[in-house]
């Protein structure tokens, strides 16, 4: 009797570890709206979430990329020119570990959108990208039109870029993680070695969840 | 007369510890001076491990530039690294508006940081090669 006691005090003690759902999930950020439809003749309600609209770009290597390209891919935007001063340095050693980290990793991609199109040409991207010794496609450089870029970081939810005489452009050294939805999974302070990690171990989380597969 | 040893002993302790020579003592001020300059001035680019950034900027580890030019690099910044090694990109150093002093100060850190072992670079220094700069 006693022993029986014990073993079921065991299972009620694992039973009380488990999670009620045993995927861990990132939160969903940004605005969301709730529609109703009529399926079956039964009312449904679902959530729409903000997702990331279309943009037409170029990349280092001159192909045009779209947000098309990007389907498919878990992927993570940032905003930088490359003759910035300030912060851009740090943050691309950082986002360096993310490239590293997931170079396995064939549906993850790594965007960063020149906020200085009129310099970043295409050239000059390229120049960019081989002094950082970034190969291949899981890293793209990317020129677009000005005011569609500035339009785009405020759908990325980070601070509309502003000029300045002596920091040429200030702007948010955010990295944003996006899912295969199109909907932002994270903003991480990508100055920060440590938020960093926090990315890395968010895109592992990320990548398990079903609806990424 | 076993206290007698103990004080004589704390005291020989104390007495070397203060013996630091003076020089070592100027090192010990322009050294952690110029790492609070170089964290607010240098460390976003070049990096706190003094690294660089791949082939972007270049590292300060195991500098081999002659010491005498590093002042008028840091002054009036630079379009090229002085390591013809360094194939850097077209992006340049900026200009500093740093005075001599605590330009000293910076150099003496980094010449003696990241594997570097250069000694003092003294603010008297730093003035002399100013005015030699191309």
């Amino acid at each position: 009797m006693r022993k029986l006691i014990g073993a079921a005090a065991v299972i009620l003690l694992l039973n009380a570890c488990k999670f009620n759902d045993d995927v861990q999930r990132l939160p969903i950020a940004g605005n969301r709206d709730a529609v109703t439809k009529v399926i079956n003749g039964q009312t449904v309600t679902d959530t729409v979430y903000q997702t990331i609209p279309n943009f037409k770009t170029v990349n280092q290597y001159g192909d045009s990329i779209k947000s098309v390209n990007l389907d498919d891919n878990i992927y993570v935007a940032d905003f930088f020119f490359t003759t910035c001063p300030s912060i851009c340095p740090v943050m691309h050693r950082n986002m360096l570990k993310v490239y590293e980290e997931f170079k396995d990793m064939p549906d993850l991609k790594i965007i960063s959108y020149s906020i200085d199109p009129k310099h970043d040409s295409v050239a000059i991207l390229k120049n960019y990208a081989d002094k950082l010794r970034i190969t291949g496609n899981r890293w793209w450089f990317l020129q677009g039109k000005k005011e569609e870029i500035y339009q785009l970081s405020s759908s990325y939810l980070v601070t509309f870029p502003v000029e300045d005489a002596k920091e040429k452009f200030i702007h948010d050294g955010y990295f944003i993680l996006i899912d295969k939805q199109k909907r932002i999974r994270g903003q991480y302070d990508g100055t920060s070695p440590e938020e960093v990690e926090k990315l890395i171990a968010a895109i592992k989380i990320l990548k398990a969840e079903p609806e990424q597969k | 007369m076993k206290w007698v040893a103990v004080i004589f002993l704390a005291l020989s302790v104390f007495i070397l510890a203060a013996c630091q020579s003076e020089q070592e003592i100027e090192f010990a001020r322009y050294y952690s001076g110029g790492m609070v300059i170089y964290q607010s001035k240098c460390q976003n680019c070049h990096g706190s491990d003094g690294k660089g950034l791949a082939a972007l900027i270049p590292a300060l580890t195991q500098l081999k530039t002659d010491k005498t030019i590093l002042p008028c690099l840091v002054k009036y910044g630079s379009k090229s690294s002085p390591n013809p090694a360094d194939k850097t990109f077209g992006s340049e150093m900026p200009a500093t508006a740093l005075p001599p002093v605590d330009i000293a100060k910076v150099l003496t850190y980094v010449t003696n940081s990241f594997g570097n072992k250069m000694g003092t670079i003294t603010t008297q220094q730093v003035e002399n090669n100013l005015t030699d700069c191309k």
